[in-house]
């Protein structure tokens, strides 16, 4: 077949497969309805609370001179973790050829691409002058590539969100077309995926521990931790998702890729908890007025603690993840997998957030203590992206599921 | 939306109308829940929007800036202002000591800053913060910005600072879009048309340097100081990063800062480091000199030094 036929016959059936797809992302049970609706409520007061934020000014947040980051640079800086814990089932199945692992891959890919659309939503609303945005843009703006780590955030993030989407689409629409996907269209993209997924996380580690003036951040350990709480998060998220569309959807799906990433977290989990625990001793143990940040999150100073019931509660949920994932349990109870999975994913936000970007400026630089506690605002606005993230992510299971399952195909035309 | 529901589907089904519907609603809905960005939306030109980096402007667009933000001052704030935008001058290289055996903490110069710089009124916002420290001690752990008694006090020394206009300086690194960058004559600028407002640089910089304006600032028109420079003290806008700029619109004339102009102790001594005769260089070459966060390696233009 010539690439003229070839390139003919995609142009009516790619917007076949898009319309096809669209009308997928639309139907369903009344409990999806009714789901969608939910988040839908909540994307729009996130909105709105937004669109107050713009009109008011930043004021409207209880960030201030000395927290000038907050609940926005916290949840971003969790989310690209959670978008590269997806590496962790590509892994297995492209590097290894775990054959039930590559079954469900998708998911994790899907996450990643939800997940970075969640972290651009973040970093935007975090901007004081959104409609500057294009100052960024390489060519008409004025790009600081490389000195400024943020740019290079911008780079990897919007790399890894293109090659996910890129290998997303073109496994379902090969699905779709009935065809075996070929493997030079989409491996060598899964290989440099791989690759790329670590880079977002350690470059998101750059942005913070490359500042000299905030040595709570200015450590080496902070890319390695972020990784390691990343292969924490992201498959814990893929573990309640299978565990949903198994058991509640009675999807036919085997459990062995469940029991792969329980493995996997076994290890992250653990390791996660060894470098709190070298960075909790450094900073204790040395002592000065570089501990000042610690001893802020852990303990309190001078009578100020509002940070100190986040990270013991962080702390408490780490522990009880760890312990209810190494029981022999997690392996044969769905609900105490799930414990065990929502327990680690709430531990690393809050230590990977709160726990970690706030007490870098507390005390400031000039060694003030003021506290940060995030604004009703802050907390819409939040809960908005989130809403919008798990939108992105429903609908594309949504789409992805009937035409992997070989439900969905493209029908010959009459 | 497409109605076609089933692909043998004729007519648009029940399900189809109810679908229909919901997305009309919620196209309303959101339509609604996003218009307070209007209200910023009326704010902006398309001027402004549209208007090019600092260092891309021709003498022609720099004309028309000023004489934009002339107008919009006067409109906005109800006060006539003259905006200029002196260049750096050759030979120049400006820096800042402080004596501070002679500081007394007295706060001066933080309001001399408040007052030049139009600064907002209702945070009482100012570049300069001023510790106060226990004698003999550098420890800021134990400094104090908001003491209210009279000074100076027993046993305390006071330390003020304010931008260090560093020659290494972090915050202008980690821009992303390049809104900040040192001028030949060592001040440290940030260009207000172009910041996006990402706090990036307020969070590098380790001297507390740099402030945001979490809201338009407010000033009643007899309080606007009238005589403003483009990259100093014009007005800021809502959302941007503002800083120390060693009153470039006064210094570049062969004025004195606002705060070293307004301090009664005689502590601040401000100057060309590059002129030999200049009292600075003299306090360089005879006294005990220091600058704050050294093993940082940021090389502040701010240095500090006590009578013997």
């Amino acid at each position: 077949m010539s690439d003229g036929v070839a390139t003919a016959r995609h142009s009516r059936s790619y917007p076949r497969f898009l319309l096809r797809m669209l009308a997928l992302s639309t139907e369903g049970s009344a409990a999806f309805y009714g789901w969608m609706t939910l988040l839908t409520a909540v994307f729009l007061v996130g909105v709105h609370a937004w669109a107050r934020q713009m009109a008011d000014g930043m004021v409207v947040t209880h960030m201030t001179d000395h927290v000038s980051w907050g609940l926005y640079i916290a949840n971003f800086t969790f989310l690209v973790g959670v978008a590269a814990g997806g590496v962790m089932m590509v892994i297995p199945a492209y590097l290894y050829r775990d054959r039930e692992m590559h079954d469900v891959v998708i998911l994790g890919e899907i996450l990643a691409v939800a997940a970075i659309f969640m972290c651009l939503a973040f970093v935007t609303v975090d901007l004081g002058r959104p409609d500057r945005f294009w100052h960024m843009f390489p060519g008409i703006g004025r790009f600081n590539f490389p000195i400024s780590m943020l740019t290079w955030d911008v780079l990897v993030l919007n790399g890894y969100l293109l090659l996910n989407l890129h290998v997303v689409g073109y496994l379902l629409y090969t699905r779709f077309l009935g065809r075996t996907p070929d493997p030079k269209w989409y491996v060598p993209f899964v290989m440099v995926s791989i690759v790329w997924a670590i880079s977002i996380h350690t470059v998101t580690a750059f942005l913070y521990c490359g500042l000299g003036g905030r040595p709570f951040w200015n450590t080496a350990l902070l890319a390695p931790r972020f990784l390691t709480s990343a292969f924490v998060a992201g498959p814990a998220f893929v573990i309640v998702t299978m565990l949903f569309l198994k058991k509640r959807l009675r999807l036919p799906l085997s459990s062995k890729p469940i029991r792969t990433l329980v493995s996997i977290v076994r290890v992250t989990i653990l390791v996660n908890l060894l470098m709190i625990a070298s960075e909790v001793f450094t900073e204790f143990y040395t002592g000065g007025a570089h501990t000042a940040s610690a001893q802020y999150l852990f303990f309190g100073l001078h009578g100020k603690d509002a940070l100190v019931p986040w990270i013991w509660t962080a702390i408490a949920l780490n522990v009880l993840a760890a312990v209810l994932f190494l029981g022999r349990r997690a392996m044969t109870d769905a609900r105490v997998l799930t414990v065990a999975c929502v327990a680690a994913f709430a531990g690393c936000w809050i230590e990977k957030g709160m726990g970690l970007i706030v007490p870098g400026f507390v005390p400031s630089t000039l060694h003030e203590v003021v506290e940060y506690v995030p604004s009703v605002v802050e907390w819409k606005v939040t809960a908005g992206i989130w809403a919008f993230g798990l939108m992105v992510f429903t609908v594309a299971l949504k789409v992805a599921i009937p035409i992997f399952s070989g439900e969905e195909r493209l029908s010959p035309r009459p | 939306m497409s109605t076609r529901t089933k692909p043998e589907g004729k007519r648009p089904t029940r399900r189809a109308v109810v679908k229909g519907a919901a997305v009309t609603l919620g196209a309303a809905a959101f339509a609604k829940a996003v218009s307070p960005v209007a209200e910023f939306a009326e704010g902006l030109t398309v001027e402004q929007f549209l208007r090019r980096h600092y260092k891309e402007l021709s003498e022609d667009d720099k004309r028309e800036v000023l004489a934009r933000i002339e107008r919009d001052t006067e409109a906005e704030y109800g006060a006539a202002c003259k905006v200029a935008d002196p260049p750096p001058l050759p030979g120049v290289k400006f820096a800042y000591a402080i004596n501070l055996s002679k500081c007394n903490g007295n706060g001066k110069c933080v309001e001399a800053c408040h007052r030049e710089n139009n600064h907002d009124r209702d945070t009482n916002q100012s570049y300069i913060r001023v510790l106060e420290l226990e004698k003999g001690s550098m420890d800021l752990e134990k400094g104090n910005t908001t003491y209210d008694h009279a000074v100076p006090a027993e046993g305390k020394d006071y330390l003020p600072v304010q931008c260090q206009q560093c020659d290494a300086p972090p915050c202008t690194a980690v821009c992303p879009v390049e809104a900040t960058w040192k001028e030949p004559d060592g001040i440290v600028v940030v260009d207000y048309d172009w910041c996006i407002g990402c706090r990036y640089c307020e969070a590098a910089c380790p001297y507390h340097a740099r402030r945001f304006n979490w809201k338009k600032p407010t000033i009643p028109a007899d309080e606007v100081n009238p005589d403003q420079g483009l990259l100093s003290n014009r007005i800021r806008p809502q959302g941007v990063m503002e800083k120390c700029h060693f009153c470039l619109h006064r210094t570049r004339e062969g004025r004195l800062p606002a705060c070293a102009e307004a301090c009664p102790t005689g502590a601040r001594v401000f100057g060309n480091v590059a002129d030999p005769a200049s009292e600075l260089r003299w306090i360089l070459a005879n006294k005990r000199v220091f600058v704050l966060k050294e093993e940082l390696g940021t090389k502040p233009s701010f240095f500090y030094f006590f009578d013997d």
